[in-house]
């Protein structure tokens, strides 16, 4: 969304382009200026056969297939031969240039044949077993370019097969071609190299490096160490199996498990982050086998992080349900639809004449789904207190997406990240939080020199593969660094604690056209930072974007998911907003609430002390919740419980009616990526599930209410039915960021954040992905570890009152009295073993005693360099 | 004809390769007449002098000078190629280790020609002591002001860092050479850009061989119209000319460009006694070979060329009829297929393949077609690979087999090779003549 009307900064008219008209296979074709002969071809429909080349990546010219036979124009204009036949994955169109393809040409034909020969003599013959079998673009161009039988009666290259990259990919070096697609995807796209060239000649291969050697955060789990000793850590290696054109890399999930004429794909978006990357979902006889990246140059380009490629056996895990279950004598029984509706129906009026209903949504809804939950929440229990965030949240960032995000349609695009002259990352790690939006950012500092600013307290991996400068920020300071940029850039003096030099050099980059500013979802936490970012936004120009972690998020706040917000950005306290509202959802204005209602917190205090009478709930994890048992308690002790859930949880076992809901593969829908596009998917597998929006439908009807959500056709119309508001919209927020108190020795604030790979409900049932998780570490400054007297890979135990986590220290260059923890990792639970959230205060010390140790094998020492 | 000593003047000196005794010979006058030119007149008079790449090519060097664009303020690089590994190429490392100011004089000159404020020599990883003698040198002549800052009071600056390779062939190719010295892999960049618009650090680079920028300093010193004395109207001047094999007295000969094989051989003192020349290359295993009917072809870039073949680096590698071509073309394939850098298939999957029939043919395993199949595959490395290397390769099988297409088929159809490679040794080798038993004694 855009908080500045900035459409200069977006360019006038763009200049012309210039072009090149050149002749290709006797058609005469006219290309962008620096278009590539190979680009060129496509472009008329000319395929000509390529290994190495790709159009995301950098020209290598190191398979020499796609050679063709080009002429060019001498300086009197007579047309000369090349002597060679060229590469024309290298090669840029040049004016008056001829080209001539294997089509037309003897001698590109001859030489592509020539080059096929060589590539395909020492290459296996195991198609029949080779997962690339059937889609191998190496199979398909062999029968196109290659000779029908062998002239090579030599002794063919081979290596022990195969080796294991990581628990996830595998590499089968005698397939490989050494096309270098996957190392140089990992240098250029992903900038977390894990493999390269090693050794020359014929025995040149793809291998894995010594991790002492690189700067890794080493993994969890059992990333098989090699004869090197290095681990693996990437976000992103499942790309390499795609892009891989021989069946060399293949992914240990998918590895022997179908051929690819068998599979059914149904174009996707993937689930995990609010990106909204698109994928294909490959499946055969209604089971899901694997996900691939699909192609989307606005949004993800052709790349997706490992998550969202390898985490969807969670959809179809033992733990599904499948039938509505009723509480009868305090156990849940399967129940038939109607018998549970009707008691759903039943316990909710009953609730909502006691107090009230509770709505907690969650996160992770399409947008069908959220509009037809706040309707139901507004119109059919007339009650406001509805919340989908499950997370840290407050009202300053309730008042922020009203104010700011809702409603505003799409504003900063991927695309504009990658143009942007500096963007800066408040409350926001790319990498862990938005995978594709790290990657696109990273194209803009590769590409166009875009600098990176990070309010972390400390530079992460990713930070630095951005090239990011780093504004160390302690939790709970990030307002007051943001309020120093906004100051810094009014001419405001600047608090005498703050350094000036950052702060100037952030607050003159932001200045400049196009400069972004992504607040990530973090930021709710700390008190002052939205209204400090949009001071930010305001007073530098710079364009703001609100990156959620959750796909439903920002749809969520476009359908109301918050208390005091309507669909589209209206206000719940304006009459006339409510008055649209009613009238699209064709109720009386007097039937929906015109107060506020409770937020997350405020619901579960309710449901505690009795003042609401029920509680509906989607799909949401008890312990993603920022204190986990105060909402455990919260629920049990609430009225009646109804959950509309994919799979048993916390929730399910507490609820009195559990309706079963379809996950995304086995349901229609489309989710607003953070951006604020719409990104609609199908539906890949035959199913009898129930998307929310119907399940809510059917309990409306129960409740004598039309819900208009029937059909997934009606509730997509729904969500439009009311588009944005152009009335007064909420004021922004104004809290003011306090002053941070003193750390008391023995003491350090919290500083956490999710990883992209952790203990996430999402991620179960695929070992292979959980092996490439990073280990779960503290981290603390040399100087915060010596005050607590421990070293690094020493054990330290975090605490507060609620309880501790003892995980071992990697002592980094970060600021000072803070330890850092991941939020949410195997073993490492914040909010529920603490009951602590980011910015508070918590204990650390050594480790009373050590435990043995119980990693897995593979993963275990202590410290960086400790996995041998 | 007769020698024209000018590297090689003072090898014969006691301790030829200190400072002194170059200094005594009136070594770094040339640096002292360049100091005094403007820097364009010193590019100037290379590029009258007509002296052409020694490394191989032949490329005019004033003009590749030239091809650098007009100074913006930063820097840019001179780099010396001394990664010579080709077989029967030993100029570049005798002179280095022989006369090493040579070069030092020859970089400081250049440097100043071209606005090079940090120049690097790559050696050739393998050659220790060279290296050391090049690393002597150039602390020798920081010492004595030749290098470092205010070079001999004139205000220009100078940093040499000599800097050794790990022991690669394709680091002698100019841009895997680059990004060997920047501590990457070593393997061919994609052209364009060329060196001279993005180098060393992606700055404008002047790649030379050793030899190039050691006949610099007497282009300075003696003037242009003595270097056009010697050599032809096209390749003119002064060269090493490596004789080497069954050659009496083998070593290097400098002489002037467009001397022929049959006067160095009246130098060396003729093909082994009692035998006859058969075969022979003019540059150095990648270069197309020649037999006695070329003994008349005049050594220099264009009369090369003319005979189909190239002047490469003027090793001349001499084989006598004792030797069986198979093996000597089966014997440098090995060496491209252990060399190859594995960046494009055609190099990569060509030679390995070609190295397999070779030994297979010596072995007397050779098949029918496999003369064709070896023709076959030369036709889709040549101008096919990503490197010149890849061309190199196929040379020697090309060439072989068109001059003695014979003696291939001889060792299919008689299974087995004819001749007996003791005969062609020059050290004891067991005979083939004589079977050596298993267990036997020797």
């Amino acid at each position: 969304m855009t908080t500045t009307a900035d459409k200069a900064a977006q360019g006038a008219a763009p200049a012309p382009v210039e072009t090149v008209t050149f002749t290709l296979d006797e058609l005469e074709v006219t290309v962008p200026k620096g278009t590539l002969v190979i680009r060129a071809a496509e472009q008329v429909g000319i395929a000509i056969p390529r290994f190495c080349d790709h159009p995301l990546l950098a020209p290598a010219g190191a398979c020499r297939q796609c050679l063709v036979e080009v002429a060019t124009p001498d300086r009197e204009g007579n047309l000369r031969t090349m002597p060679k036949p060229q590469a024309s994955c290298t090669l840029e169109a040049t004016p008056g240039m001829v080209v001539h393809t294997q089509r037309t040409s003897e001698v590109a034909a001859t030489a592509q044949r020539g080059v096929m020969e060589l590539l395909l003599m020492n290459h296996p013959l195991d198609c029949p077993v080779c997962d690339k079998g059937g889609e191998c673009p190496l199979q398909n161009q062999a029968m196109t370019s290659g000779r029908a039988t062998s002239r090579f009666r030599d002794v063919k290259r081979t290596f022990p097969k195969p080796i294991a990259v990581s628990t996830e990919i595998l590499l089968d070096r005698e397939r490989c071609v050494l096309c270098q697609r996957c190392t140089r995807f990992s240098e250029e796209v992903a900038g977390d190299a894990f493999i390269a060239l090693q050794e020359r000649g014929a025995d040149q291969q793809i291998g894995r490096f010594d991790e002492a050697v690189l700067d890794f955060d080493v993994p969890a789990g059992a990333a098989r160490p090699d004869a090197t000793g290095a681990p693996f850590s990437s976000y992103f290696s499942g790309n390499t199996i795609q892009i891989c054109p021989v069946g060399a890399l293949t992914g240990a999930a998918y590895r022997f498990r179908a051929r690819p004429f068998d599979l059914v794909s149904t174009p996707a978006v993937a689930e995990h982050d609010s990106c909204g990357s698109a994928i294909r979902v490959d499946h055969r006889r209604g089971v899901v086998l694997r996900r691939l990246a699909g192609e989307d140059p606005a949004v993800n380009e052709e790349w997706i992080t490992d998550k969202d490629r390898f985490a969807f056996t969670w959809q179809a895990g033992p733990d599904r349900i499948t039938t509505p279950l009723v509480r009868e004598d305090g156990v849940l029984r399967p129940a038939s639809w109607v018998e549970a509706l009707e008691l759903a129906a039943e316990g909710l009026a009953r609730a909502q004449a006691a107090g009230g209903v509770g709505v907690l949504p969650g996160g992770r809804l399409t947008v069908e789904d959220a509009f037809a939950w706040s309707r139901f929440a507004r119109a059919v229990l007339g009650t406001d207190d509805v919340d989908q965030r499950a997370r840290v949240h407050g009202p300053e960032e309730a008042a922020f997406l009203a104010h700011a995000v809702a409603g505003t349609g799409v504003g900063v695009t991927f695309a504009d990240l990658e143009r942007a002259p500096a963007v800066l990352l408040a409350g926001l790690e790319a990498e862990e939080e938005a995978g594709v939006t790290f990657l696109r950012l990273r194209n803009g500092v590769r590409r166009n020199g875009t600098r990176v600013f990070g309010l972390a307290p400390f530079a992460s991996r990713g930070l630095r593969r951005l090239d990011g400068t780093l504004l160390p920020a302690a939790p709970g300071t990030e307002g007051e660094w943001l309020r120093a940029i906004a100051r810094q850039t009014t001419g405001e003096l600047l608090p005498a604690r703050v350094d000036a030099e950052p702060v100037a050099a952030v607050a003159e980059a932001l200045a400049r056209p196009g400069a972004v500013v992504l607040v990530g979802e973090r930021l709710a936490g700390v008190r002052g930072a939205y209204s400090a970012a949009l001071r930010v936004a305001a007073a530098t120009g710079a364009r703001l974007a609100w990156v959620p972690r959750r796909a439903g998020e920002r749809g969520g706040v476009e359908a109301g998911l918050l208390p005091g917000l309507l669909p589209g950005g209206r206000p719940l306290t304006d009459p006339a907003a409510r008055a649209e509202v009613a009238a699209a959802w064709g109720v009386a204005p007097e039937a929906l609430p015109d107060a506020p209602g409770r937020d997350l917190a405020g619901i579960l205090d309710g449901l505690s002390v009795g003042q609401l009478g029920g509680a509906l709930v989607g799909g949401l994890q008890l312990a993603d919740l920022p204190d986990p048992q105060h909402a455990r308690t919260a629920l049990a002790a609430a009225g009646f419980v109804v959950s509309l859930e994919v799979r048993a949880s916390e929730v399910t076992a507490l609820a009195d009616v559990v309706l079963p809901v379809a996950p995304p593969a086995e349901r229609a829908g489309s989710y607003w990526n953070w951006e604020g596009r719409v990104r609609p998917f199908g539906q890949a597998l035959e199913s009898a599930a129930l998307p929310d929006h119907r399940v809510l439908h059917a309990l409306a009807e129960q409740l004598g209410a039309d819900l208009g959500a029937a059909t997934a056709l009606e509730a997509h119309r729904a969500a439009g039915a009311l588009p944005a508001w152009t009335g007064r919209r909420t004021p922004a927020p104004t809290a003011v960021p306090p002053v941070p108190a003193p750390v008391e020795p023995g003491t350090a604030v919290l500083a956490s954040w999710h990883l992209l790979l952790d203990d996430g409900a999402l991620q179960t049932g695929e070992q292979f992905l959980a092996g490439t998780a990073k280990r779960a570490v503290a981290r603390m400054s040399a100087t915060t570890a010596a005050a607590v007297d421990v070293f690094d890979g020493d054990l330290v135990t975090v605490s507060t009152d609620r309880g501790g986590i003892t995980l071992p220290v990697q002592v980094t260059p970060m600021v000072d009295h803070v330890v850092w923890l991941p939020l949410a990792s195997a073993g490492c639970r914040v909010h529920d073993a603490l009951g602590a959230a980011p910015g508070d205060v918590v204990r650390i010390a050594p480790a009373a005693e050590t435990p043995a140790p119980s990693e897995p094998p593979g993963g275990a020492g202590t410290g960086r360099g400790g996995a041998r | 004809m007769t020698l024209t000593p000018v590297l090689t003047d003072t090898w014969d000196a006691e301790r030829s390769w200190t400072l002194d005794a170059y200094r005594d010979r009136g070594g770094y006058a040339g640096l002292r007449a360049a100091l005094a030119m403007p820097p364009g007149d010193v590019v100037q008079a290379v590029k009258d002098s007509g002296l052409r790449g020694r490394g191989g090519a032949g490329f005019p060097t004033g003009m590749k000078w030239g091809f650098l664009p007009p100074d913006d303020g930063g820097p840019r690089y001179l780099v010396v190629n001394a990664d010579e590994s080709e077989p029967g190429t030993c100029k570049d490392i005798p002179l280095l280790l022989a006369s090493p100011h040579h070069l030092v004089e020859g970089i400081a000159i250049t440097s100043y020609a071209i606005g090079c404020r940090h120049a690097f020599v790559y050696v050739r990883g393998e050659v220790l002591h060279v290296y050391r003698r090049v690393v002597n040198a150039v602390r020798e002549a920081y010492d004595a002001g030749y290098l470092g800052t205010d070079v001999l009071g004139t205000g220009f600056d100078l940093d040499v860092t000599v800097h050794a390779g790990a022991g690669a062939y394709i680091c002698g190719e100019e841009t895997a050479l680059l990004d060997s010295l920047e501590g990457l892999r070593g393997q061919p960049r994609l052209k364009p850009p060329f060196p001279a618009v993005a180098g060393l650090y992606a700055r404008p680079t002047v790649v030379n061989n050793v030899e190039t920028i050691a006949s610099v300093p007497g282009v300075l010193s003696r003037g242009v119209d003595w270097f056009r004395s010697m050599g032809t109207e096209r390749s003119p001047g002064h060269g090493l000319f490596s004789l080497s094999g069954h050659v009496t007295r083998p070593g290097q000969y400098e002489a002037p460009l467009g001397t022929t094989l049959r006067e160095l051989l009246n130098l060396a003192g003729g093909v082994r006694a009692g035998h006859e020349l058969k075969f022979w290359t003019p540059g150095g295993s990648s270069t197309p070979m020649f037999t006695a009917e070329h003994l008349d072809v005049p050594l220099d870039y264009e009369s090369v060329g003319a005979a189909r073949s190239m002047l490469g680096t003027r090793a001349l590698q001499v084989f006598d009829e004792t030797t069986c071509v198979v093996r000597a073309v089966s014997r440098w394939t090995d060496f491209y297929a252990h060399e190859s850098c594995g960046k494009c298939t055609p190099c990569r999957e060509g030679t390995y393949w070609m190295k397999q029939v070779l030994h297979r043919i010596e072995a007397g395993e050779g098949a029918d077609g496999d003369v064709d199949l070896l023709l076959d595959l030369c036709g889709t490395i040549l101008g096919r690979a990503f490197c010149a290397l890849g061309d190199g390769a196929t040379s020697p099988v090309t060439s072989s087999i068109q001059l003695f297409r014979d003696e291939y088929e001889a060792h299919i159809t008689g299974h087995g090779c004819p001749f007996d490679p003791a005969a062609a040794a020059l050290f004891p080798y067991p005979s083939r003549r004589q079977p050596i038993l298993a267990g036997g004694a020797r």
